[in-house]
């Protein structure tokens, strides 16, 4: 249970006289009348949203561009009613060190009880970027998470950047970008792996409603990530996955067969060995997802997925027959099966068909 | 202490008072700005500096060409698409690739759509708080909030006392548990806010209205994509197939779905022409007085052009949004701009981190070379530790670009100032028209106010022209072409051992262009010269200094601690500074060499 801010400031010996005082001051500030103070006083004395402090660092920001797009909840709820969105750069009004200080007022307010939702990842290269390659404050990014970190209830690392490394951290990773988990340092507190490229807004969105509504952490695989959303693979539920077992094949983009919607596997669609929820809850508001658009899966959720040779190559592993098989058992081992099997599955698939259609005909 | 003036005109006097803002925040990215003040806190001298390096070019070496659109994709998520859209351009030009007309036109769309939401949420979530004061809305009568709505945008239908009283309600519960969130520290006492409770309440309530509407806008792209942020896009055309009235047509672009994005384009034009013009006009009239914030925009600007009306025709006469230079506030002389000449467009070094070889200045894209060499030994604080940076050494991790040689401002301004000094009939009759609702002269175009009014502006005509494109997509498959995509230059094994190409878009923020090299099938070489790069680059060889920087000067501060103004002009040009990645090698060369420029988009 989060104590509340008025509990933390009797604990730290301050008297009730003082803390009405500073309410007064806190209304003062914000350029509100006298009236404002015991409203201010009452929600402090209640319990609080749950602070959350979002830290960006190598990253392009999609994370952010998606968790917006979120259909249910909306951004504007979970801003303004469901967590205390106290530190986030990219839409704070304050900058500079009036920014800085809000992060060390949290930490030294709610230790061990707010939240590090973080998008993107430190650069630890020292030798051509000195550890400078993302600043804040005029140190390193890597300062600021480590502080953060430290204290905090739990870690949200936001998409593939935080989860995995992303694209900075595609070969030959010039700045040495690394996923926080992977972070010296970064110490105990529990890392929840919400991994994509971006993630889907509304995953974003119910994990962290999940965290509050629970008042627990989401069960994670053994990668760290929920289970809910990334147990199974896109292809599993595909809805294009009846043309793949039938052998029914795109083989050029805006072909007939691309016209039909059948399977993009030949494509180089990376749907058999990636882990996410775009085939089942799919894309703003279950609107679509790449598949259902024409578009090979390029597999963003999976780690070093810029790394497994050209998105519009034929997999020539795939662990087709484990459908069973969860990610913590696929894992490591993902791309390391039977192309021929997926070959020889799909021609079966289509032999009984051919049978099946000539049972109809007879 | 010193006292300089710059090539481009400029008295830099670095003796009054410094104030360090790091992190500047509501951008994209990573980003510092410095400035002294005077006695008279008038700014007189501007430093502003990337801080942040993400090393894209020279991940993309060696790379298929046809993926590299996904990897730039991923340099910006907010302008997401726009980078995308520029590499599978740059391939395709090395290449010698058309497009169907199908093809541009859901490209066009994308974009369009891209220009609409990104320049709807900056000005709302980025840069709104710049002007608007959510603290003062509290002291707001709704009702007077209400007949303010109903004159500013008659046909509105959020309009009613009692809706404006609820979200005051729900502001004011907010504000009075304590927890301020997004707003905690703001300069809310700061005497810079001009505006009165009832237009505050009315701006922080379609603040709420647009980040609700603004998830709409990007579902076009969903549908064409299959997903936003990042949506697919493939050399060659688009990856969705049109299948209107055939087998399987519900797993393609049908009937339903291309309703459903028109359905969104017009709610899009609504919304725009209902909240985010008049807002713009509402504000500005209570600002017209503050005119700081022109820099570069009444001297240089550049502009590539974007938007062609006809597949695969990229000379300026055939885009839509224009292409040229002006210089030395010459508007009636507009230069051709060519992305292939190597005397024209050069990037240079000499206060960013990095170095060149053998004493070379500017390089064109082409021949870039980015090689990363952190340092601030001469600036105040330590190396992992600035506390005032040395503008007289390197400062950035931006480069600076220049065309012939000047600093350039590139941007919705930039656009529209060259578009209006040629004639750009849509455009120069929404500038006369805002021009006097304001009742000001064009001069005060040359302004933080004027970026701001210009973007929004934009957001009109795209949000326009995605019906325009949307009809004409409609109008070509009624006429039997249904073709999304050209696979004949698909196989590697057809292409040429080696080739080079351009791309170029007007993404959001402004000129965006990627150059590629290509050999025996992967990239050999990948430059990309971003936006940013031009607004925020920092000085050059000459000393000139880039748009951020004089935008920023002769501004007077209210209070010194608290930078409200210093955040409304930088955020004027809507920053992003994830941008600033853009490493490559030299030929032969290990990945010690990285290429070319910081910053942006």
């Amino acid at each position: 249970m989060i104590e509340t801010f008025y509990d933390v400031m009797r604990r730290q010996g301050i008297t009730r006289r003082s803390f009405l005082k500073y309410c007064s001051l806190t209304a003062a500030a914000m350029g509100l009348g006298p009236s404002f103070a015991p409203k201010i006083a009452y929600a402090m004395e209640t319990k609080p949203r749950i602070p959350v402090l979002w830290l960006h660092g190598l990253e392009c920001t999609c994370c952010s561009e998606s968790f917006i797009r979120s259909a249910h909840p909306l951004a504007k709820d979970v801003i303004l009613s469901m967590i205390s969105l106290d530190y986030d750069s990219l839409i704070m009004a304050a900058a500079g060190h009036q920014a800085e200080s809000i992060i060390d007022e949290i930490i030294e307010k709610y230790k061990g009880n707010y939240i590090l939702a973080c998008e993107g990842n430190p650069g630890l290269d020292q030798d051509k970027t000195g550890g400078m390659s993302c600043i804040v404050g005029g140190k390193p990014f890597t300062d600021q998470l480590l502080r953060v970190a430290k204290d905090a209830k739990a870690i949200i690392s936001w998409g593939s950047c935080a989860s995995w490394g992303c694209v900075q951290a595609a070969k030959p990773n010039p700045t040495g970008a690394t996923p926080i988990h992977k972070v010296p340092g970064i110490g105990n507190a529990p890392i929840i792996k919400v991994p994509g490229c971006p993630p889907i807004a509304e995953v974003m969105t119910g994990v962290v409603t999940y965290m509050l509504t629970f008042d627990r952490l989401p069960t994670l695989d053994r990668q760290g990530r929920p289970l809910m959303f990334y147990s199974q693979r896109i292809h599993d539920k595909c809805y294009r996955r009846s043309h793949f077992d039938a052998g029914q094949f795109v083989e050029k983009f805006d072909d007939e067969a691309a016209r039909k919607g059948y399977c993009l596997y030949k494509m180089g669609c990376k749907g058999p060995t990636t882990y996410n929820a775009c085939s089942t809850i799919r894309w703003n508001g279950g609107l679509s997802f790449p598949i259902q658009a024409g578009h090979p899966c390029i597999g963003c959720s999976e780690d070093g997925f810029w790394d497994k040779g050209s998105f519009y190559d034929r997999m020539t592993s795939i662990d087709h027959f484990g459908i069973e098989a969860n990610a913590d058992q696929v894992g490591i081992a993902a791309t390391a099966a039977v192309g021929v099997g997926v070959a020889a599955h799909a021609a079966a698939s289509a032999v009984k068909r051919a049978q099946q259609k000539g049972d109809q005909e007879q | 202490m010193s006292i300089i003036t710059t090539p481009n005109g400029y008295t830099l006097n670095n003796s009054g008072k410094r104030v360090v803002i790091d992190p500047v925040t509501r951008i994209e990215g990573h980003m510092r700005a410095e400035v002294n003040i005077d006695k008279n806190n008038i700014i007189t001298n501007a430093v502003s500096s990337g801080t942040i390096w993400r090393g894209l070019e020279v991940i993309l070496k060696g790379r298929d060409p046809r993926d590299a659109w996904a990897f730039v994709q991923r340099i910006c998520g907010v302008c997401t698409g726009t980078h995308a859209l520029t590499s599978v351009r740059s391939v395709e030009d090395a290449l010698g690739i058309n497009i169907p007309e199908n093809a541009n036109s859901i490209r066009n769309i994308m974009q369009l759509s891209l220009q609409v939401h990104d320049h709807l949420v900056h000005f709302y979530h980025l840069h709104a708080l710049d002007w608007v004061n959510p603290v003062n809305a509290l002291k707001a009568d709704p009702r007077a909030t209400s007949v303010l709505q109903q004159k500013t945008s008659p046909s509105h239908p959020n309009s009613s006392p009692g809706y404006f009283r609820d979200v005051q309600n729900r502001l004011k519960k907010f504000i009075e548990s304590g927890q301020l969130g997004p707003f905690k520290n703001g300069y809310w006492s700061n005497p810079a806010y001009l505006l009165p409770p009832e237009a505050d309440l009315m701006a922080v309530t379609h603040y709420l209205e647009a980040l609700d509407f603004q998830k709409e806008i990007m579902k076009t792209r969903t549908i064409f994509g299959g997903k936003d942020t990042h949506p697919n896009w493939t050399v060659g055309g688009v990856p969705c197939p049109i299948n209107m009235d055939g087998v399987g047509g519900v797993g393609g672009l049908n009937m339903v779905n291309m309703n459903q994005v028109h359905q969104i384009l017009q709610d899009t034009k609504t919304f725009v022409e209902n909240v985010y013009i008049p807002d713009i006009l509402a504000i500005a009239k209570f600002y017209k007085g503050w005119t700081y914030g022109g820099g570069l925009s009444s001297q240089n600007v550049l502009a590539y052009g974007d938007i062609p009306d006809k597949a695969n025709d990229y000379s300026a006469s055939n885009l839509m949004m224009p292409r040229g230079a002006i210089i030395n506030g010459n508007f009636n002389e507009i230069h051709e701009v060519d992305l292939r000449n190597p005397d024209e467009i050069q990037e240079f070094v000499p206060h960013s981190w990095y170095k060149y070889p053998n004493g070379a200045k500017g390089l064109h894209p082409w021949d870039g070379v980015t090689d990363p060499d952190f340092n601030v030994s001469s600036a105040k604080g330590s190396q992992q530790n600035i506390e005032e940076l040395d503008e007289n050494a390197s400062y950035s991790w931006i480069k600076a670009p220049r065309w012939r040689g000047h600093a350039m401002e590139v941007g919705p301004l930039a656009r529209y100032v060259i578009g209006y000094a040629q004639g750009h009939e849509y455009w120069t009759e929404q500038i006369d028209k805002i021009l006097t609702d304001l009742d000001v002269p064009l001069e005060a175009l040359f302004s933080t106010l004027g970026r701001t009014a210009t973007r929004a502006l934009e957001a009109q005509w795209a949000a326009d022209q995605q019906l325009y494109f949307f009809d004409k997509l409609m109008t070509n498959i009624k006429n039997g072409d249904s073709s999304t995509h050209n696979g004949e230059l698909w196989d590697p094994a057809d292409w040429p051992s080696e080739a080079k190409g351009v791309g170029f878009t007007e993404a959001p923020r402004g000129a965006l262009g990627h150059w590629i090299r290509i050999k025996d099938t992967k990239i050999e070489n990948y430059q990309c010269v971003v936006p940013t790069t031009w607004n925020g680059s920092p000085r050059d060889e000459e000393g000139n200094i880039g748009a951020f920087e004089a935008s920023l000067m002769h501004t007077k501060v209210e209070r010194a601690e608290e930078p409200v103004e210093i955040l409304r002009t930088l955020h004027s040009f809507d920053p992003c500074l994830a941008c600033s990645t853009h490493v490559m090698t030299e030929e032969g060369e290990e990945l010690t060499t990285v290429t070319t420029s910081p910053v942006g988009s």
